[in-house]
């Protein structure tokens, strides 16, 4: 199998690199909750299964566009440039967290790296991405805006009222529908028109009459491609179009919600927990798109198996630092607390 | 020199000076700059003035968003009852962004709003809803109730750092008052006391500033001398100013256009109670409207609203008793 891609060497190793990082912090964040419990408070929600969509897409974006993904946040700014030090003291609730204990695992922001913030409501943040794009549709910066979601989130009125306004505008945004297939805790043959009715939700974008595309969100080659599409296209003045990135969420929802002091744990994914469709969940968790890139660069001569190992083992060297680093940082002082409030 | 102004044209000339002034302020709305000759899309060009679809959630979190990005949105959305179909943008998006990230953002944007049009408008479009928004940390009311605060308001509301909700009092539209010229900004959390008075406080805003100030001219007549504060900002709220006429006067009427009920006249009622309890020789009355929708027949709108015999009234109630006592 060919990799069929104009990117360098370099960078597909970079890819790969992202990848793991990304999924070495998500197993440190979940193990967290056994190793340490009670040190995560409220909800949090992973990204493995996701990292060949995060990394494929923000392989094509460019190096002054803004990023604004869902609460399930943790990813981005790992490939963005945010040191994981920072995402995961502020995972701890410390003050040398990324928001200074201020925002948790669903809050992260990090302007300086072209990630203004995430909202914690469902599709919220899909106008606020808008906006982004707005912004730089009237001061002309030539950015295009990356607009991150899930299959959840594109039953919200937000999401029709800003892609509407997005075409009708031109604005240089990409629309990313992440589909894990589950919102929440809700299996989408429950949810969506277009499943029901067995369409992609790609066909979401005939509604704009924008372009709609359905990838392979566990390929990043594929990703990359598609979304470089939809930069050049935003970037050429033509306006949004829709991504329906397909892959599948491989951990639950997020932690279960307990009420304290009983320390919170993360239970099963969905499909066993809620459906009893162990099948399912196993038939995801060999089509793993980690192990799976991997092998495709080592068979493709791309990456040697011994530059494997070598991210591999850095990743985990890198994330046991930001573990270890997250638990030594001191709480904020408790009057901090009436800091930010106003500008 | 100051110049005569209407209300609506003193707010609509703060931001065409603030869009002359800062090109990062744009304006945007329903029905807004439709044709190549609206003046002010001949002035700043089909980028920074924009007509919307309707749609407030993306109209508002857009400009959330914008804000983020560097440019300071004004978004017109008419009635302030439109924002309750986008009010977790309003709410608990544009005020809880800079927090949440350990200040490292800032949301600059106005959303400016008519309210409380108490002609006839019935249920929906009539009412006063500034009490869901200025308990918010995080965000910013403003109420003006002069042509002079109006456009001194909406200058530091676009020049303000922080999420703004710019409430005017459609019954104000028309209403002309001298405007201060040049640079002319009414700083947020300063009350101004429009009319001085030693016998009793009287605390109101917006359309109630116009009726409380009518309501003191009668009293006048009867000798009785009634002090007229407007907060004109109810987040941040000047309650210093309150307290220390309080402290001259020893006796408060607030009077809120809004039902009773969780009203902002029981803030201040309550914040008064708390600091400036020994200043008081009678109860505090709170003029408000009934706890009821607002009606749509004429008798029943007055009924239920707050007027300037309504507010005599509750001004008298608390000096007889003050006279028997003495």
């Amino acid at each position: 199998m060919s990799l069929n891609t104009d990117l360098p060497n370099e960078r597909l190793v970079w890819m790969y690199n992202q990848m793991v990082r990304i999924r070495e912090f998500e197993e440190r964040v979940k193990n967290t909750f056994a190793e340490n419990p009670g040190v995560i408070r409220g909800h949090t929600h992973l990204a493995d299964g996701a990292e060949a969509s995060i990394v494929g897409t923000l392989t094509a974006r460019g190096e002054n566009d803004p990023v604004m993904p869902s609460y399930r946040c943790h990813g981005y700014p790992i490939v963005l440039g945010t040191p994981t030090r920072k995402i995961m003291a502020e995972i701890y609730g410390r003050r040398d967290g990324l928001c200074k204990g201020f925002g948790g695992s669903m809050h992260l922001a990090d302007p300086a790296h072209h990630f203004p913030g995430t909202s914690g409501i469902i599709a919220q943040g899909i106008a606020q991405a808008t906006g982004l794009a707005l912004a730089a549709q009237v001061k002309q910066t030539g950015q295009v805006a990356f607009s991150f979601f899930g299959d959840g989130a594109s039953k919200q009125g937000a999401f029709y009222e800003s892609l509407n306004i997005a075409a009708v505008w031109k604005l240089p945004i990409v629309y990313i529908l992440e589909n894990n297939e589950y919102q929440a805790y809700t299996h989408i043959s429950l949810e969506d028109a277009n499943f029901v009715a067995g369409d992609p939700l790609s066909k979401k974008a005939e509604g704009f009459s924008i372009p709609g595309m359905t990838v392979d969100g566990t390929d990043p080659l594929a990703m990359y491609h598609a979304t470089r599409k939809a930069t050049d296209r935003a970037r050429a003045g033509q306006g949004p179009t829709l991504i329906e990135s397909k892959f599948y969420r491989l951990s639950a929802h997020g932690n279960a919600i307990t009420v304290p002091p009983v320390p919170t744990q993360f239970p099963e994914h969905e499909a066993i927990e809620v459906y009893s469709n162990r099948t399912e969940y196993e038939k995801a968790r060999a089509n793993d798109p980690v192990p799976r890139f991997r092998s495709r660069l080592v068979s493709e001569g791309v990456l040697a198996e011994s530059d494997a190992a070598r991210i591999e083992e850095a990743a985990q060297k890198e994330i046991e630092d930001a573990v270890q680093f997250a638990l030594a940082s001191p709480f904020p002082a408790p009057e901090e607390a009436v800091n930010y409030v106003y500008a | 020199m100051p110049r005569e102004m209407m209300y609506a044209e003193a707010m609509q000339a703060a931001i065409v000076e603030e869009m002359q002034r800062d090109s990062n302020v744009i304006f945007y709305g329903q029905n807004l700059g439709m044709t190549e000759r609206d003046p002010m899309v001949r002035k700043f060009g089909k980028s920074r003035v924009r007509i919307t679809p309707i749609s407030e959630t993306a109209e508002i979190g857009m400009a959330v968003g914008a804000a983020l990005a560097g440019l300071r949105p004004v978004v017109e959305l008419y009635m302030s009852e439109f924002m309750l179909v986008a009010m977790n943008q309003v709410l608990n998006e544009a005020p809880r962004l800079r927090y949440m990230s350990g200040g490292q953002v800032t949301v600059p944007l106005v959303l400016k709003a008519g309210y409380g049009f108490a002609a006839g408008w019935a249920g929906q479009h009539s009412n006063c809803i500034y009490h869901t928004m200025m308990g918010i940390p995080g965000l910013k009311v403003a109420i003006p109730s002069t042509a002079a605060d109006a456009k001194g308001l909406m200058t530091a509301a676009i020049r303000d750092n922080n999420p703004v909700v710019y409430l005017h009092h459609y019954l104000l539209t028309l209403d002309k008052g001298e405007v201060p010229d040049g640079d002319y900004v009414v700083p947020f959390g300063v009350a101004d006391v429009k009319r001085t008075g030693g016998d009793v406080t009287i605390v109101a805003t917006g359309w109630m500033v116009k009726l409380s100030l009518a309501a003191a001219e009668r009293l006048a007549q009867d000798g009785i001398s009634a002090e007229v504060i407007d907060p004109r900002t109810l987040a941040p709220l000047d309650v210093e100013t309150i307290l220390k006429s309080v402290k001259k006067t020893g006796r408060l009427v607030v009077v809120d256009q809004a039902p009773r009920h969780a009203s902002a006249a029981a803030i201040i009622a309550g914040e008064v109670a708390e600091r400036g309890f020994e200043y008081l020789k009678a109860p505090v009355r709170m003029v408000t409207a009934l706890d009821t929708s607002i009606p749509y027949s004429e008798p029943l709108e007055k009924y239920v609203l707050p007027s300037e015999e309504k507010i005599v009234n509750a001004v008298r109630s608390i000096l007889v008793r003050h006279a028997v006592a003495v």
